[in-house]
């Protein structure tokens, strides 16, 4: 037992804990949107092209937030750009424009080091990277996720579920999704030194998966993924200390190994669950009272 | 004095770029209209719903929706996720967007979802999940969805399409009582059979209104050939209009009904 809390003596450890935690629970929540709309790849995505945006931003010496958020943004508006080209899909140009800025950002790190964060760091996750001002960035952006999520719930789950309904019915699902998005933003680069670039996504879709095999209501999903996220940074932090391994590697394995003992136990009931009733023919008569 | 109608197009032309989808399409809904544009897959029935929900601008034409009609739309069943985590109750809540930031429920709107699924006959079914209804109960889902807005007016994208013969005419039915309680409806499908005995008015499209009328006078055969592309026979039954494919000569040389 005191092997197990000898390290919340350090400070380092502590905060990294905190972060895990936190980052977890952030990416638990954005999560569910993200799995139930089918844009996994595009948190994948992100992260990755959010990493060229790290790599300029730590050598130039600008504010890491910022750099890296333009960087994604930017990004962003690319994929846009060559997705509306004629024969180019959304999903080749996210492979195009992400793995491209991927690839610049590993280039301008090998030339010219970073100034900040290791390469290793950066893509795996350390709990040495945590300073106490990504603690609060990270707490900024868990309370205003929180807030987006609580708010415009019903927008948000109407969008989802059914977006040319939630058109007519006067949600405003452009601005919505816009919405969305720049949460799914903040949140990636909230984590990506904690978790690591090219982890980020996993702690986006295990967490929402392992939820949804374990109910069929929006409500609890949200807050069992949550839940579920923030286990998995506490449980994987812990396991990274003891192992000696990456931060965001343990955190990955923990949330799949919570995945697997789901599924072995039977969570894909839920899912793939085709109810008799679903192909029964209703033959009560109804009018209407 | 004369009141406008719910919602008006007038010699509307759509072009998405690639050639005409509707031409000079002239269409009137007034209070507790009850339609059905029937046409063929391709003939710009979803696009004149699109019209009339106002989620597409004409390329000619006017579109008029009388100030401060609630519509509400009821999408084909085919086109929602029905893995989606949401039980009924929750489905039916999220047409109420406005008025409320809380994410639960206030005891007055529970108490409205209660009693619009009650009304639909499915109120024992609020914190069931969406998959395990019937292809009946999932349309009457959505319409409790629809009418949890309140609206004047109701738009349906194929409400008959890919139930059985009894769903079909269980939908139908209840659109009639809901049509009787004052709400107009439209609704598009490209299956004939039960709508001359539903509805009391039908508009046949096939880019531009081939026929516009009660189904006894819509429902002949030249107009269905026009509308189709193919010939029509009619027969009538208990006065009723029964439109069945014409004999054709079958591969073999013998002819059968298709």
């Amino acid at each position: 037992m005191s092997r197990l809390l000898a390290p919340f003596q350090f400070e380092f450890f502590v905060n990294g804990l905190t972060a895990a935690t936190l980052a977890g629970a952030l990416c638990g929540l954005v999560g569910v949107y993200i799995v139930l709309r089918g844009m996994s790849y595009i948190g994948h995505g992100l992260s990755h092209a959010i990493f060229g945006g790290f790599a300029a931003s730590t050598l130039v010496g600008v504010n890491f937030f910022l750099g890296a958020g333009l960087w994604g943004l930017a990004s962003a508006l690319a994929i846009n750009a060559v997705a509306r080209r004629r024969r180019i899909g959304a999903d080749a140009a996210i492979g195009v424009v992400t793995t491209a800025s991927f690839a610049l950002g590993v280039a301008l790190l090998s030339k010219l080091g970073s100034r900040g964060p290791s390469f290793d760091a950066a893509l795996f996750g350390s709990i040495l990277g945590v300073s106490r001002g990504q603690i609060v960035a990270l707490v900024a952006v868990t309370v205003f996720a929180c807030l987006v999520v609580f708010t415009r719930y019903r927008a948000l789950l109407f969008a989802s579920f059914d977006p040319e309904v939630a058109d007519v019915s006067g949600v405003r699902v452009a601005r919505t999704d816009a919405l969305l998005m720049l949460v799914l933003s903040m949140a990636i680069l909230a984590t990506l030194t904690v978790i690591g670039v090219t982890l980020v996504a996993a702690t986006l879709v295990i967490p929402a998966v392992v939820a949804r095999m374990l109910t069929d209501s929006f409500g609890r999903m949200l807050g069992l993924s949550t839940a579920i996220g923030a286990a998995c940074g506490f449980v994987g932090m812990n396991a990274s200390y003891h192992l000696d391994v990456p931060s965001g590697t343990m955190i990955v394995l923990t949330g799949a190994a919570v995945f697997v003992a789901t599924l072995s136990l039977g969570g894909t009931r839920r899912l793939g669950r085709v109810s008799s009733a679903a192909r029964r023919i209703d033959p009560a008569p109804v009018t209407v009272r | 004095m004369t009141v406008d109608p719910l919602a008006e197009l007038e010699r509307v032309d759509v072009d998405y770029g690639s050639g005409p989808v509707l031409e000079r399409v002239s269409l009137t809904v007034e209070d507790g209209h009850f339609s059905g544009i029937v046409g063929p897959s391709g003939s710009g029935k979803t696009t004149l719903l699109r019209l009339l929900m106002r989620k597409l601008r004409p390329t000619r034409g006017t579109v008029r929706l009388r100030a401060g009609t609630a519509v509400a739309y009821v999408p084909q069943l085919e086109t929602v996720n029905w893995d989606f985590p949401v039980t009924v109750r929750e489905c039916v809540l999220m047409s109420r967007t406005a008025g409320r930031v809380l994410p639960w429920p206030s005891r007055e709107e529970r108490r409205e979802v209660a009693g619009v699924l009650d009304r639909l006959g499915i109120g024992d079914l609020a914190d069931r999940h969406i998959r395990e209804l019937s292809g009946g109960q999932q349309q009457r889902m959505f319409l409790a969805r629809a009418l949890i807005r309140r609206p004047r007016l109701m738009l349906l994208d194929e409400p008959t399409s890919g139930v059985d013969v009894s769903t079909r005419h269980e939908v139908l039915h209840l659109l009639d009582e809901l049509n009787a309680d004052g709400i107009a409806i439209v609704l598009t499908t490209h299956d004939l059979n039960g709508m001359a005995a539903h509805l009391p008015h039908l508009v046949c499209l096939r880019r531009r209104v081939v026929a516009s009328g009660p189904p006894a006078q819509v429902l002949v055969p030249s107009v269905l050939e026009e509308t189709f592309g193919a010939r029509l026979e009619v027969l009538q039954h208990l006065g009723i209009p029964v439109v069945v494919d014409e004999y054709a000569p079958h591969p073999m040389g013998q002819e059968v009904a298709r």
